[in-house]
């Protein structure tokens, strides 16, 4: 309803109090610029070339498929640039300039003459899986994922508990006694033991696995804004605005809301690192996301399988560490940057 | 002879960007054996940091003093003295009450605990001394039952009680000066006047100095032999109280008193009509049964009734608790009632919004009544919004500076944040607010009470001026007697719910009936 609701109540001396926090404001730096990289996965670690040229024509086989045929091949499935045969098709008549990581989270390299998982090579620089794929771009991919899922799951979770929490808290009375008694219910529930038996059920995919977690993560705001709400709905500016013949949803959005946006914003980086770590634990027991995706969690049960290859273990732990570490940070900072009695 | 010799007290403060705020510039005073000397001054002017330097409560080493300073208690400077000598000397030779009881005392210890263990503390007796000792201290300071008090929490005791224990603290251990921050404010006219004899009574039987500070001219003028007015960390005057009532010296010093006096002229009473309330009663559950039905009541407003004819005042007046902000709140549909409200001879339950926008509230707290997430301009704007979406962004925007202008705020302000601005201006602001939608009827719940003495009579002259230009009909709510009578033509008294008392100004002022309004008068006068 109201245009940059978040912005608006950020002010410049918290975004200043936020800048002098040194290690937030370095972790922060940190995150976006991997956080940038990993978006790029698909330039940087593929096993399709950037460019290609073939009979004078310019290929670019990331954005669109081309087919075995189109590069003197016999079949018309999806080309597959490892095939020896392709490459010299190609390298024929034209060129092609491979990403600096030329396998996908998915690519198995076939052309290991060593058992899997491998040590690190010239070719695989932190070695390869137990089923010989690259770790540096399923790290890639796994990191990106891990961030796009929790994210979701944070802002998607936020907004359920701040509505429901604004709810509660505002009309307080009956609404917030039936709604408090369904939460406690609700929170009693085990969580794990409820995916367990979904997973064993349908496999999960990444958005039914979003829905199951937003269904018990939406609770972690729900308390706080209710607080919010019911502190705030007794102040005077509140009832002057009553007074005036302001309507609740008015009152709501425009007078409480931005008071509580502000407790809210705090908890987002603890919520990310949150989501993280349920999404990480998950894919690590085999309830999380299907193999087909590239996952962090995933790696982590690797490194566990194998402990005679610790490049595995090493690498998903630093990696793992690093993000939620950065994440801490950034939220440590911005709690300070909003603590009004630590500015004062 | 001088117990207590402040000389050349400067105190500064350093803040969080560098910069040093001077809060006392260099002021000198000295208190007498069994004198009461009152600081009077208005908020930021120093006096309550004056007070704390003296016991060394000042944040150290964020605030710091000049080099002159000197504050010498019986030959001692205490602003050298160590730790422990302070420790020794606060709460032993010097006591100290605060404006707010509550948070002075901890509220998970019984209150009889609470003052044994001071006497425990500086003259190292028994617990079950210390015990009679507290008890003794209770009966003196005139807390009823005081045997059973003992065993009492503080959130199980009125304001007045409380300070009554603070007081009964702070004269434990017999010290020679009594240092009092502002502990009336927070009180009850009526009780604000026990606490004053009471405080009276003890410096005569302990022969105690007080320090007595206050922001409030009339209960200086009643309690302190001498004052010293401040202003912006300096003392501008500073003589017997007789002299500075009668002949004061510095303009500053003019103003204060004339606060005081601010007489409005009689409005006419015309013969229409514009609020008529019925048998109004509010009242709140306390008790329910097991299947939700309510067993007793606080009856906030109960039975009440009131005609108010177009531009006049009715002042409501009343001490905490008595109802009078639930009755105002009330009118403007903030709380569920029973009994009938007519605005213009038209029932409020049966009248749209728009309709119903004819009356307005100003609330008392300034600093809560303002959203401070949202600029001037949104808040003064907010009736527009709701109540004239037809009007163009530019007609709302010369709505609102042309009342801006009329509560004396400047178009510049428009943009700020409430955080930006005095408590004066706050309520101008709130008074804008309530402005913009040209109410007939302006209801004002204690819009006084959180302001300093001359900002109350600015505020004051303000209502006045926009009523005659404007024709609007008040009904100012407060428990400041003196601004009732600034403002009022007609006066109820209100007690625990309840009309006891309606006339106009010269008859409650001149022949008041009932006793309670005798007192309420005795007291603020």
């Amino acid at each position: 309803m109201e245009k940059g609701i978040f912005t608006k109540n950020i002010k410049q001396e918290q975004i200043d109090a936020f800048k002098r926090n040194k290690r937030a404001l370095t972790s922060a730096y940190i995150f976006l610029f991997l956080f940038i990289i990993s978006l790029f996965s698909e330039l940087i670690a593929n096993d399709k070339p950037l460019l290609l040229k073939y009979q004078n024509d310019l290929y670019f086989p990331i954005f669109s498929d081309y087919t075995d045929k189109d590069f003197g091949g016999d079949f018309p499935t999806p080309a597959d640039y490892k095939d020896p045969y392709i490459i010299k098709q190609i390298e024929q008549s034209g060129w092609m300039l491979m990403p600096i990581i030329p396998f996908s989270f998915n690519t198995v390299d076939y052309n290991l003459n060593v058992p899997t998982p491998s040590a690190p090579s010239q070719e695989h620089w932190l070695g390869t899986d137990d089923e010989g794929r690259d770790i540096v771009a399923r790290i890639f991919y796994g990191f990106r994922l891990s961030i796009i899922f929790s994210f979701l799951l944070t802002v998607i979770s936020s907004i359920i508990g701040i509505i429901t929490g604004a709810i509660q808290g505002y009309f307080g009375g009956k609404t917030d006694l039936i709604f408090q008694r369904f939460m406690e219910i609700w929170e009693t529930l085990p969580q794990l033991f409820i995916i367990i038996i979904i997973a064993s059920i349908f496999t999960p995919g990444f958005w039914s696995l979003l829905i199951i977690l937003i269904a018990f993560s939406w609770l972690n705001l729900t308390g706080m804004v209710r607080a919010e709400f019911l502190r705030t709905r007794n102040m005077e500016y509140v009832k002057a605005a009553k007074s005036m013949g302001a309507g609740n949803i008015r009152i709501m959005f425009k007078h409480i809301l931005p008071n509580a946006v502000i407790t809210t914003i705090t908890f987002v980086p603890f919520l990310l690192a949150e989501g993280i770590t349920a999404l990480t634990a998950l894919d690590f027991l085999g309830l999380g996301l299907p193999a087909e995706y590239p996952s962090l969690g995933d790696l982590v049960r690797q490194g566990k399988d194998n402990l005679q290859a610790p490049w595995i273990g090493i690498s998903i732990f630093i990696v793992l560490s690093t993000l939620l570490s950065l994440l801490i940070f950034i939220g440590e900072g911005i709690r300070d940057a909003f603590d009004t009695r630590r500015n004062n | 002879m001088s117990i207590l010799e402040v000389k050349h007290l400067s105190i500064n403060f350093r803040k969080k960007n560098g910069d040093i705020f001077p809060a006392v510039k260099d002021i000198s005073f000295n208190l007498e054996q069994g004198e009461i000397l009152g600081i009077v001054g208005e908020s930021g002017s120093g006096k309550s940091v004056t007070a704390l330097s003296v016991l060394g409560l000042l944040p150290y080493p964020k605030a710091f003093h000049g080099p002159n300073s000197i504050i010498e208690y019986q030959g001692k400077n205490l602003l050298t003295a160590s730790d422990a000598e302070l420790r020794e000397i606060r709460g032993g030779k010097i006591g100290f009450i605060f404006q707010e009881p509550m948070s002075s005392l901890n509220p998970l210890h019984r209150i009889g605990k609470q003052i044994a263990e001071t006497i425990v503390i500086h003259q190292h007796l028994s617990l079950k001394e210390a015990n009679r000792k507290a008890l003794k201290l209770l009966i003196k300071v005139g807390i009823k039952n005081a045997k059973e008090r003992m065993k009492a929490f503080p959130h199980e005791l009125s304001g007045g009680q409380r300070q009554r224990v603070m007081i009964a603290m702070a004269i434990a251990n017999r010290p020679d000066i009594l240092i009092a921050d502002e502990p009336t404010t927070a009180l009850d006219v009526t009780i604000q006047k026990q606490i004053i004899d009471l405080l009276i009574k003890l410096q005569k039987q302990l022969n105690m100095s007080i320090i007595f500070i206050s922001h409030d001219l009339q209960v200086i003028r009643k309690i302190a032999d001498r004052v010293c007015v401040m202003k912006d960390g300096k003392i501008v005057e500073q003589n017997r109280v007789s002299e500075i009532f009668e002949h004061p010296q510095e303009s500053y010093t003019k103003t204060l008193i004339s606060s005081h006096n601010i007489l409005n002229k009689l409005n006419k009473e015309s013969d229409k009509n514009i609020l008529k309330i019925n048998n109004l009663n509010v009242w709140f559950p306390l008790k329910k049964n097991f299947w939700g039905k309510c067993l007793e009541y606080i009856k906030a407003v109960n039975g009440i009734s009131i005609n108010l004819s177009k531009g006049q005042t009715l002042g409501i007046v009343g001490e905490s608790g008595s109802g009078k902000s639930t009755l105002g709140q009330s009118i403007v549909g903030l709380n569920k009632y029973s009994g009938d409200i007519f605005i213009n001879n038209q029932n409020i339950k049966e009248i749209t919004s728009q309709e119903r926008a004819s009356v307005q509230i100003v609330f008392q707290d300034p600093y809560n009544a303002l959203n401070p997430r949202m600029n001037i301009e949104e808040i003064v704007r907010e009736g527009l919004d709701i109540h004239h979406k037809e009007l163009t962004k530019e007609q709302k925007y010369r709505l609102v500076t042309e009342v801006m202008q009329e509560v004396g705020l400047k178009e510049s302000d428009l943009k700020k944040y409430p955080h930006e601005f005095s408590g004066g201006q706050r309520q101008r602001i709130a008074i804008a607010r309530a402005l913009i939608l040209k109410p007939q009827l302006l209801i004002l719940d204690e819009p006084t009470s959180a302001l300093d003495v001359t900002i109350q009579a600015q505020v004051l002259k303000l209502l006045q001026k926009i009523q005659n230009e404007r024709h609007l009909t008040y009904i100012f709510i407060s428990h400041d007697m003196n601004a009732i009578k600034a403002m009022s033509d007609k006066i109820a008294v209100m007690k625990d719910g309840k009309i006891i008392e309606l006339g106009s100004r010269d008859e409650i002022f001149n022949h008041p009936q009932q006793e309670y309004t005798q007192k309420l008068i005795a007291a603020a006068v």
